[in-house]
């Protein structure tokens, strides 16, 4: 009799995880509150991107570039085209003084001391030959080649019908209430009646703590709503993507010419409704940003904005791996607002540590007891 | 395609596609352009077929024009000014 | 210099924003009209002032229905009421804040309450062609004629229903224009069809009298009119040249330069769901509209709503709601007393109530043409903006995305700068199909600020 495996959350890292469970062999549900998709995973901006990533995230984001830039390999190609996946465009983080400059370099510097050669510095020439549109007053940049773009909620529906196809089940609307030990496995209660399981994984994104609490787990977070705006399309001027230094910004051209302008601004979220708002006069600090680094987007309009919900943990990286209080719970959330790119390869080496019980890359940064060990922080200079 | 039922009392000079227009002081950008006979505003932006105005009333978005340099401005919530620089894009320039 | 603060903010300068206006500032109520238009007068009495000023002949044209607006009008000049014509808004938040673009730059208006008075729009009408230059609303030519006395000069096709496209055809008729059609996608009513199907009917006798005649105008100017269509195309390469339909069996083909549609009128819901007041689906008016109480209160208690978007009334409808929502407005600020308040609102009740008992006949009587909700065909196009066909939204509800926000998530329906106003409706329509769900169960797009597209340089040059 197969090994039952429920997944709470539908977005990506749920998704991925189940896929991969159910690539071992065990009989996997998806339980997910809304609709696939709906939050962080379908509604970032899209950025595909190792580029300024927490040293302990970079083996994974790497193994995941190799994936996304293999997608046609992991998904088929019919999915791998719905991604609408961009790759070795490049993500460069841009500085516009050379103090920042300096930072940039202390970042490489650092990189390149763990073994990572990645990111490469870009002089104002450089810079200027690999985003032509940016201000001239811009003094250099900081690159990762082989980054890139998809389309968040396209991509959530790609990863999801390649699981349906290999033996994933999903129940959307279903809300999970309460975690239930019974023997060795669990009872999963849910608005929609109780479920058995073997193992539980815990993809609850912005929601993933309450999960945890549920068997009493107490793990540190904060709420908080990441906006974005797009414009109108714009005759095509930019391929990399172009994050802020000293300033809020993830700027991105998309396939079909609208900008995706990002970075961390923040809406006000709504836990009750289980939506976030954008805030106009916080767009306000975006817009003026765009408006001084590209010269192009001054006569540009703005159509839409929105903002997903999230949750950041104290030093700004995921919990993954096995709860601390109880067996045959697994968790993997609180990307912080950069859990997109590492969707391919998290849900493989989670599968692995479960069903092979060891990660062929490092997970141990990540784990959910490290709270309870000391403060722990931000790691300077990512991003 | 439209005729008027009266002679403006005033008109004013704006420019469609750097071609001079006289028109009627107080009409919308996009109804001197058809009252002038132009059907044809723009091309929409993935199969680039041709496009004029539908709703005339800022909803349906298909009289966006270039006015004044700025892009992607509802003729139909316009007035026309003196001297007035109109654009209708071409295919695949909507924008800046 | 515009105000950035006020006690009422009304958003829509037609019959309810001026009705609204004019009372909520005789009780003391310091109120701004905030107006898209140059003008006051909404759609329904649009350039009402430049008309009777200088083109008074053309009141003959339009009837005398529009001509009651003058008054209206005149009214809210007079109140004292602070008017910004120009302003676009693309935010009105239910903690009052309101986002608006006026002559190229952007400002933020706080209001203790607002009043939304955006009024309706015309039901899309998503026919094979709808996108060709030449095609139009019937109401987009109606406004050409009164804002501009302009009149189609070219032989018309008009196709729809609703008494509406009776008035517009009359209107043209007695300006002169060409009809070389008007098609009419339901069969033809007569006075005894509606009092063996309504027993109001005998009530609103007046106005369906009124509808019949204009049909008999039309007859006696020798107008076609074609009865029963469906199935109506509009061809041609690059702009209209013709339209092809079915009647009574038979596939028929006319020449037309301008073609004119219209499938009723449906309230535009964009600022209210912007700012999440909750909505309803009305079956009767086939259509989405925010829930009101009786005096226009939303879900949100800063928040009301007048006049048709509230819920399809017409002009004198509106009126009285833009009044009873401004004496609510007026006791919430302290200003009247809720007894004063009650003994004012009873005339426009009694208004209220009459147009009820009309509006339920009329829409009983000229139901939308369901075959002309949404199209059918593969690469018939909803949603215009984005250019998304009929099978692309069946591809996207067959991949799993199985209501309107996942549809518009997947596909692009909905992303463009018209935001779902013109495909909303039909989107729903496709999935519903589908899916075999009543036609509310889809959802409305999910819409946020900014509620109209705002330049970037605008929104940089926010004061905040």
């Amino acid at each position: 009799m197969k090994t039952r495996a429920i997944v709470i959350g539908g977005g990506l890292h749920g998704t991925s995880t189940a896929l991969h469970l159910a690539r071992k062999g065990l009989d996997v549900l998806v339980i997910e509150k809304n609709s696939v998709g709906r939050h962080a995973s379908g509604v970032n901006a899209g950025g595909v991107r190792q580029l300024r990533r927490h040293p302990a995230e970079v083996p994974l984001s790497v193994a995941a570039m190799d994936r996304w830039l293999n997608l046609d390999a992991f998904l088929g190609p019919d999915l791998a085209a719905m991604c609408e996946f961009t790759g070795h465009v490049g993500q460069v983080a841009v500085a516009e003084t050379e103090a920042e400059m300096a930072g940039l370099a202390a970042r490489e510097a650092e990189l390149r001391g763990l073994g990572w050669t990645h990111e490469e510095l870009l002089d104002q020439a450089a810079l200027r030959r690999v985003a032509p549109a940016l201000s001239p007053h811009c003094v250099g940049g900081l690159i990762s080649r082989r980054d890139g773009h998809a389309n968040p909620y396209r991509t959530s529906q790609a990863f999801r019908l390649k699981a349906q196809r290999e033996g994933v089940r999903f129940r959307e609307g279903t809300r999970v209430l309460g975690l239930v030990q019974a023997g060795a496995g669990w009872r999963v209660e849910t608005s929609d009646g109780a479920f058995d399981s073997d193992v539980v994984v815990n993809c609850g994104g912005a929601w993933g703590w309450q999960v945890a609490a549920m068997v009493g787990e107490v793990l540190p977070h904060v709420d908080f709503a990441p906006s974005m705006m797009v414009s109108a399309r714009v005759q095509h001027f930019l391929d990399p993507v172009v994050v802020g230094t000293g300033r809020k910004l993830s700027f991105k051209q998309t396939e079909n010419g609208t900008v995706v302008i990002g970075g961390g601004i923040l809406g006000i979220p709504d836990l009750v409704a289980e939506t976030a708002d954008p805030v106009a006069e916080r767009l306000v600090e975006s817009a003026r940003t765009v408006h001084d680094l590209f010269p192009i987007m001054r006569t540009a309009t703005i159509v839409r904005a929105w903002a997903g919900l999230e949750a950041r943990m104290p030093d700004e990286i995921p919990v993954i791996g096995p709860s601390t209080m109880v067996a045959n719970l697994w968790h993997a959330f609180g990307y912080s607002g950069h859990g997109f790119q590492l969707s391919p390869i998290v849900g493989s080496l989670l599968a692995d540590l479960i069903v092979d019980g060891k990660s062929p890359l490092p997970l141990e940064p990540f784990r959910a007891g490290r709270f309870n060990e000391g403060p722990v922080a931000a790691h300077p200079g990512t991003a | 395609m439209f005729r008027r039922l009266h002679e403006p009392e005033t008109t004013v000079t704006v420019f469609v596609d750097d071609a001079p227009l006289r028109v009627a002081a107080g009409d919308s950008v996009a109804a001197a352009l058809l009252a002038a006979g132009i059907a044809v505003f723009r091309a929409a932006p993935r199969q680039g077929s041709p496009r004029g105005p539908y709703c005339m009333i800022g909803n349906c978005y298909d009289c966006l024009l270039e006015i004044d340099g700025m892009p992607y401005r509802q003729g139909c919530l316009t007035t026309v000014a003196e001297g007035m620089r109109i654009r209708r894009p071409t295919e695949h320039e909507e924008h800046a | 210099m515009a105000r950035t603060s006020c006690e009422l903010a009304i958003i829509g300068g037609g019959p309810a924003g001026m009705a609204a206006a004019a009372r909520a500032a005789a009780l003391g109520v310091d109120t701004i009209v905030l107006d898209e238009q140059p003008a006051p007068g909404g759609q329904i009495y649009r350039a009402i002032e430049t008309v009777q000023a200088s083109r008074a002949d053309d009141l003959r044209i339009l009837g005398e229905e529009y001509a009651e607006g003058a008054a209206l009008a005149a009214a809210f000049r007079a109140s004292g009421a602070a008017y910004e014509p120009g302003s676009v808004v693309w935010q009105a938040l239910e903690d009052g804040r309101i986002g608006v673009s006026c002559n190229g730059a952007a400002h933020m208006l706080s209001a203790q309450r607002i009043l939304i008075a955006t009024g309706a729009m015309e039901r899309p009408v998503p026919i094979p062609g709808w996108t060709l230059p030449g095609v139009m609303g019937a109401g987009a030519a109606q406004t050409l004629l009164k804002a501009c006395g302009l009149v189609p000069d070219v032989p018309v096709v008009i196709i729809g229903t609703g008494p509406l496209i009776y008035l517009i055809a009359v209107q043209f008729a007695r300006a002169g224009v060409p009809i070389a059609s008007v098609l009419v996608a339901a069969p033809e009513i007569g006075m005894t069809d509606a009092l063996r199907v309504l027993p109001g009917a005998l009530r609103s006798g007046r106005t369906l009298l009124k509808g019949l005649a204009w049909r008999s105008e039309l007859r006696g100017m020798g107008v076609q009119m074609v009865h029963g269509v469906s199935q109506p195309v509009v061809e041609g390469s690059g702009r209209a040249e013709a339209v092809s339909y079915t009647q009574n069996g038979m596939r028929h083909r006319i020449a037309a330069r301008l073609v004119l549609l219209h499938n009723g009128v449906i309230p535009s819901t964009q600022l209210a769901l912007g700012a999440r007041c909750k909505q309803a689906w009305d079956a009767g008016q086939h259509c989405w509209r925010p829930q009101t109480n009786d005096w226009g209160a939303t879900s949100h208690a800063r928040i009301a709503v007048a006049g048709d978007g509230a819920g399809i009334l017409g002009a004198r409808g509106a009126a009285s709601l833009g009044r009873l929502a401004a004496l609510d407005a007026a006791v919430r600020l302290g200003k009247l007393d809720p007894a004063r308040c009650d003994r004012m609102a009873s005339e426009d009740r009694s208004e209220l109530a009459r147009q009820h008992g009309l509006r339920v006949v009329l829409d009983r009587l000229f139901p939308p043409a369901a075959e002309l909700l949404a199209p059918t065909g593969a690469g018939d196009i909803v949603c215009r903006c984005e250019e998304i066909t009929v099978a692309e939204l069946q591809d996207a509800v067959t991949q799993g995305c199985t209501d309107a926000n996942r549809v518009k998530a997947f596909t692009r329906c909905g992303m463009g700068p018209c935001q779902g106003r013109m495909c909303g409706a039909a989107a729903a329509e496709v999935i519903a199909r589908m899916l075999h769900q009543s036609v509310d169960q889809p959802g409305q797009f999910r819409v946020r600020l900014p509620v109209r597209p705002v330049p970037l340089a605008e929104l940089a040059g926010l004061q905040i």
